[in-house]
């Protein structure tokens, strides 16, 4: 299956643009030349071994790392000061991004005071609500299991109603509950129009909700669809790449 | 989807990440505990290795002073920006919409406040460790110390920021913090050996040399700290 190259975005413009975007770390290239456009209203099923891009790529769109050549635009938030772009963005990194020292509430406020959010503290609670942690407000992180974290994670992601949301293997470490309530929170933010970037290396729930799949290798797009039989099958593929790598390593 | 919120002034987002760091920092106290230890046995030891004179402590007794607060600064600086490298708490506040400088700014408040703290305990100790009553100078001491603390926390905060994303970071921040940090310590050590004197005097020119430095290290931070947090 051959990469199918960009896709061109609907009206409105692509909610994110890569163009010949390359990133280089020393002598490694992470990512390179790349070109995409991610509509408004996709789910990108982003797919490959460790090492292919997936974080970098998440990252340059998260505006958190710069192209060492190339650009990343947001034609759809064109308008938009880089601080009301940043607004627009929620990600769930491969890390946490919490504070283990702080409790739930105290980290979820933080974030709040940050995004300008009013009565941060009231806001926090009520985030805490919905991935039912309401509970375990006045809690530290540090005593937080994994799933906790990861939920925790998703409603500081989402504390400012971000239209793009991405996703560094949020499935990671989450037991089968985990996963379908991720799942479910995911569904719902696609019903609300929200476009979702999500990197992961298994298949499952979660993944069945893409309506695109972008395969990566050594930093480049080895395909690019969203017609639903190429998708099944890069996903799949993938999926069966990465138990082949990690059932090699050992 | 609407995202939600409004800008938020560099004032007040400096704010939030400095309330945000004394949290963090009073709930375990780890930082502060090592830093003032470290403070009072680098004194104690002075103190037993050169038994100083009377004399000896009005002449050498500001740079002791300040060699044990450079040697606590590195100590207590470094951990400002690699413990938020294992969650990538940096990168979630980087992400937000605010003035990057807001989260040096928020760490150099932070980190000046810690090392006050420090010389509360440090003052004190010094004081009866060498037989020498700072309570008569101690309006101008103040000064003195507030001024060469906040060049410390103005570096140190810079360098920590470039330190953390280099492998040998622990190494890193004191080869560039030391050297950097000369001008703060031969300033502030000049107007604390002055206040020291008999009778107490207040050099003007190391007064000026310590309030330059801070305003050209403070200012070249705000207009290049956005770059220190880019990957």
């Amino acid at each position: 299956m051959a990469a199918t190259g960009p896709h061109s975005a609907p009206e409105g413009g692509a909610v994110v643009s890569f163009r010949n975007a390359e990133k280089r770390y020393g002598p490694h290239i992470a990512l390179r030349r790349l070109s995409l456009d991610i509509a408004r209203g996709e789910f990108v099923a982003l797919l490959g071994p460790n090492g292919s891009g997936k974080t970098t790529l998440l990252r340059m769109a998260a505006t958190l790392v710069r192209p060492t050549s190339g650009a990343v635009a947001f034609p759809a938030y064109s308008r938009d000061d880089a601080a009301s772009i940043k607004r627009r963005i929620g990600m769930i990194g491969h890390f946490t991004m919490l504070y283990d020292e702080l409790t739930a509430a105290e980290n979820l406020a933080f974030f709040a005071q940050l995004y300008g959010l009013d009565e941060p503290r009231r806001r926090a609670a009520a985030s805490l609500e919905p991935v039912g942690l309401a509970t375990r407000a006045n809690d530290l992180v540090r005593t937080f299991s994994r799933g906790m974290r990861q939920r925790l994670a998703l409603a500081r992601a989402l504390l400012a109603s971000p239209s793009l949301l991405l996703l560094d293997e949020p499935a990671t470490g989450l037991d089968r509950e985990g996963v379908a309530w991720l799942a479910a929170a995911l569904a719902q933010l696609r019903a609300d129009g929200a476009t979702i970037i999500m990197s992961s290396h298994e298949q499952g729930e979660v993944l069945s909700l893409a309506t695109r799949a972008i395969a990566l290798r050594s930093g480049a797009v080895l395909d690019d669809s969203n017609s639903p039989g190429d998708l099944r099958t890069i996903i799949e593929r993938e999926a069966a790449s990465s138990v082949n790598m990690w059932s090699a390593s050992r | 989807m609407t995202p939600a919120g409004s800008n938020v002034g560099l004032t007040r987002a400096t704010f939030s990440v400095f309330s945000k760091e004394l949290r963090a920092e009073f709930r375990s106290f780890e930082l502060l505990t090592s830093t003032i230890v470290f403070v009072l046995i680098v004194v104690f030891v002075f103190s037993f290795a050169f038994s100083p004179t009377h004399e000896d402590t009005r002449r050498f007794g500001a740079g002791f002073i300040w060699i044990a607060l450079l040697f606590a600064g590195s100590l207590m600086l470094q951990p400002s920006f690699s413990r938020e490298r294992p969650n990538d708490t940096l990168g979630a506040m980087v992400l937000a919409p605010i003035d990057p400088f807001a989260i040096i700014a928020g760490k150099m408040l932070a980190n000046f406040f810690f090392l006050v703290l420090v010389e509360a305990v440090l003052l004190p100790a010094f004081s009866v460790l060498y037989d020498v009553s700072l309570l008569p100078v101690i309006g101008p001491l103040a000064g003195v110390m507030f001024l060469g603390t906040f060049g410390i926390a103005v570096v140190g905060t810079v360098f920590a920021a470039i330190s953390a994303q280099a492998r040998m970071r622990e190494l890193l921040l004191p080869l560039l913090l030391l050297p950097a940090l000369v001008p703060v310590l031969i300033a502030s050590a000049g107007a604390t050996a002055g206040l020291l004197a008999d009778p107490p005097d207040l050099p003007r020119t190391w007064i000026f040399v310590l309030i330059g430095f801070d305003v050209v290290f403070l200012t070249a931070a705000w207009l290049f700290g956005g770059y220190l947090l880019e990957e």
